[in-house]
């Protein structure tokens, strides 16, 4: 299953909802490219909602990672959206949940800025 | 070649290899009866072996395959991964857990098989390459009731 993902607005955060799964290859390369787009776009609060992401390899992680790194270089931060159990699972294993603030709710993630 | 429990592959340095051995393996584990968690475990585990294989082995090389074995039987799912590329030191991977490693795009997919695997055993391929092996037992503290050797 390839990895869907279509952006939105809401009031001045962008959340971007992805679907399927983050794994090297195609899926790992379009977040890369959606999250260059939007940041040389000027967004600076960017919001990654991972309610149908239900698999993250090691290179999706990666690019998790790359994603929080670059935005914060250009004042964008990054934070996650309902974090689906295995890739909990997963951000416990490797500490990224040290890194990344995650909301199980929208509206008091888009409220978190 | 496999008859449901064992399985012996060359695969391209591909992909489209790490899917197909991520797929077959959780199927295998299916079928012979693992839970779901640990057909999902046993997924992330050969697929971030695999991937080592083919990106960090053998750098994708067309010229270069990967062996994969797996076995099931009573005891355990077993797994061994053999590249083609020059030899992997595990000591040398800076510790993704680590203040430097931490925000690193890479070097976490040893620690997921890892957590995923009770055993990860790295070593020399003969010739050249490195092999990897990965037993996932049906129940904690299995080991040790009958160790094979899997080859």
């Amino acid at each position: 299953m390839s990895l869907s993902i279509a952006s939105r607005n809401v009031v001045d955060v962008t959340v971007v909802d992805l679907s399927g799964r983050i794994t090297l290859g195609e899926g790992s390369g379009n977040l890369r490219s959606t999250v260059k787009s939007l940041l040389d776009s000027g967004v600076k609060k960017l919001v990654l909602n991972l309610a149908d992401v239900n698999y993250i390899d090691s290179s999706g992680l990666g690019e998790l990672v790359s994603a929080y790194t670059t935005a914060q270089g250009q004042g964008c931060t990054v934070k996650l959206l309902n974090v689906q159990s295995k890739v909990q699972d997963l951000l416990q294993i490797t500490k990224l949940y040290t890194v990344f603030e995650a909301h199980t709710d929208e509206a008091a993630a888009v409220a978190s800025f | 070649m496999t008859d449901g429990r064992n399985l012996r592959l060359s695969l391209e340095s591909t992909l489209d290899s790490v899917e197909a051995a991520e797929l077959i393996v959780q199927r295998m584990a299916d079928i012979n009866g693992f839970s779901a968690d640990q057909v999902h475990e046993i997924g992330v585990g050969v697929r971030e072996m695999m991937v080592n294989a083919v990106k960090h082995g053998n750098g994708f090389s067309p010229d270069k395959t990967v062996l994969f074995r797996a076995s099931i039987d009573e005891e355990a799912f077993r797994a061994s991964v053999t590249d083609q590329g020059v030899g992997f030191d595990p000591e040398r991977v800076r510790d993704p857990l680590g203040a430097e490693g931490l925000l690193l795009p890479s070097g976490r997919g040893l620690l997921m098989a890892r957590a995923f695997f009770d055993e990860v055993e790295i070593s020399p391929a003969e010739g050249c390459g490195t092999t990897v092996r990965l037993i996932k037992y049906r129940t904690k503290g299995a080991q040790g009731e009958s160790q094979e050797e899997h080859q």
